[in-house]
């Protein structure tokens, strides 16, 4: 704070210093400690508040675990995002590989700049065009129909899986550039090195590749399992009856109960869930959060 | 044929597929806003038309979105990006335990999800008797999006000489100088991408808006009523236009990506 000062004079520092605190005050810590704070308290009609029913209480939180349809979405919703943080994770380590240390630096390049159109066309409309392609009479059909692979059409958007192949889709990116990234930092010659002492492919890649990865496949999972679980817009466009949502959940809560305490206690299970997750990830993987975050 | 040009065929073949995975789903919902269809679909082909454009260009409702994103991304950028800045610079100068600290504090809405920063956005504020509205987007997003600022403007000033403010300021420079002239200009490249992907991710944003929003529409917001709510091609008409917006935004920030990256290249040679 002291070189802040020096630097910058003591106007400027108290600036940028109240900048920083209405950031972090207003914008992070204080909400999510009010979020906390609501999920204890319960759903009152105005005359009441302030009397003797306006106490603390976990009976928003009993409501979850009295309700057995959604601790089963609650597990499902974790046991999904699971599948797609590894589905992910299996389809991106090799083309991380090849696009950091087999394809030449320029083509490399050039691959990455056409990526920046999926990527920055939004979350909604990544899903919506799997809507167009799983439904009854959509490509994906009239395609498998029409080489004879199947008899008739696939009811394709039905249970998980066409929420998997949506989730896949949607966040596969944010597994594919930290692996990258991790993985262009690492010196070839450590992999010649293993190679010409005779390692297998396999285990250049087991005890060399993937431990510089480390951090790098940390981050992807974290971002993707992250964003899956916590997705809206997925979910509501490619689920079905049979298949809900964590997320589904809290905004019935917050839209058509009405009742933002209870809403508030699932969006805490929903933020705890993602807490646990970076910290199991950063406990397995040995990495520390500024290696996750970058 | 030997093995190691299998293993290059191999791996052409999987980027290929790969390329095809990401981009043929939005060729598809492209494609099928020119379709002359009900449902829209790019089997059967039934023919070019420009209806779906034309309802859409009538479409108030969806008018009314764009103004909205336009203003919420603005105001987006106009406070993510200063506070950004100076969290990085903060963080930049302060002692190593302080630093992780707040670090953690910093990331931390990144890998918080949406609905959550929502949520609470909205419960924070409404204590204040502040309702729900667009004003409250802007703040939820600002909250994850400065995060983003402060780690480019951060990654940037690991290639900042503090000799030069050093200098500067034993030159006689005021603090304000050595701000404007010194620092700024060597961070403006992470400031302007800054200021690019804080508008994108705000564009496209939806979770945190579904929750902060009141009763106002931005376009994500509108996009997804129009799922639910009974799908025509207008939809893919839009997602068509959105697309090729976004293709060239994209190769404009790229562009001027690698002429600043090879500006900067000069400028190394040129000091050896």
């Amino acid at each position: 704070m002291q070189e802040l000062i020096r630097r910058y004079g003591i106007s400027l520092s108290v600036i940028m210093a109240a900048m920083t605190a209405f950031w972090l005050l207003a914008l992070v810590v204080i909400p999510n400690l009010v979020l906390f704070k609501f999920s204890f308290r319960l759903y009152l009609p105005v005359d009441q508040l302030g009397g003797p029913n306006d106490v603390y209480t976990l009976k928003n939180y009993v409501t979850f675990f009295n309700s057995p349809i959604h601790i089963n979405v609650f597990f499902l919703t974790i046991l999904y995002s699971s599948m797609v943080t590894i589905i992910c994770l299996i389809i991106t380590y090799p083309l991380a590989y090849i696009l950091a240390k087999v394809l030449k630096p320029t083509d490399t390049a050039t691959f990455f700049l056409v990526l920046l159109i999926p990527l920055w066309v939004s979350e909604i409309l990544r899903s919506f065009a799997w809507f167009i392609i799983l439904s009854m009479q959509g490509p994906l059909n009239a395609i498998l129909t029409g080489i004879g692979l199947i008899d008739k059409p696939i009811r394709w958007i039905s249970g998980f899986q066409s929420v998997v192949i949506g989730l896949v889709y949607a966040y596969i990116l944010f597994m594919l550039f930290p692996i990258y990234n991790a993985i262009q930092a690492l010196d070839t010659n450590q992999i010649e090195a293993s190679q010409d002492l005779g390692a297998s492919t396999w285990r250049t890649h087991w005890r060399v590749v993937i431990p510089h990865a480390k951090p790098g496949i940390a981050s992807g999972c974290v971002m993707v399992f992250m964003l899956c679980a916590g997705s809206v817009v997925v979910p509501t466009t490619l689920a079905s009856t049979n298949s809900r949502w964590f997320t589904e959940i809290i905004q019935q809560w917050m839209f058509e109960g009405l009742d933002w305490n209870v809403g508030s206690a699932y969006a805490f299970l929903l933020l705890a869930l993602c807490i646990l997750f970076v910290s199991l990830v950063m406990r397995v993987l040995n990495v520390r959060l500024v290696d996750i975050a970058k | 044929m030997n093995s190691q040009t299998f293993a290059k065929i191999t791996m052409r073949v999987y980027l290929a597929l790969f390329l095809a995975y990401m981009l043929l789903p939005l060729a598809i919902m492209g494609g099928a806003g020119l379709n002359n269809t009900r449902f829209p679909s790019v089997y059967p082909w039934v023919g070019i038309t420009d209806r779906w454009f034309i309802d859409l260009w009538n479409d108030q409702r969806m008018w009314g979105s764009v103004r909205n994103t336009t203003w919420v991304a603005l105001a987006v950028v106009f406070i993510s990006v200063p506070i950004g800045t100076a969290a990085a610079i903060l963080l930049n100068s302060v002692k190593p335990k302080v630093r992780s600290f707040l670090y953690g504090f910093m990331v931390a809405p990144i890998l918080t999800p949406g609905a959550v920063i929502g949520i609470s956005t909205l419960l924070f504020w409404n204590s204040f008797g502040v309702s729900a509205g667009l004003y409250l987007s802007v703040l939820g997003q600002v909250s994850f999006v400065a995060a983003y600022v402060m780690l480019l403007v951060l990654a940037r000033l690991q290639s900042f000489d503090p000799g030069l403010e050093e200098a500067a300021l034993d030159l006689g420079a005021s603090h304000g100088q050595v701000i404007r002239r010194i620092l700024v200009p060597h961070l403006y490249p992470a400031i302007g991408a800054g200021a690019i992907i804080a508008f994108f991710q705000s564009v496209e944003n939806f979770n945190v808006t579904l929750f902060t929003r009141g009763n106002s529409d931005t376009l994500t917001v509108y996009v997804g009523s129009k799922i639910r709510s009974g799908i025509t091609p207008t939809i893919n008409a839009l997602a068509l236009l959105l697309i090729v917006v976004t293709i060239i935004c994209a190769f404009t920030y790229e562009v001027l990506r690698r002429r600043a990256e090879k500006r900067a290249a000069a400028l190394v040679a040129a000091e050896d």
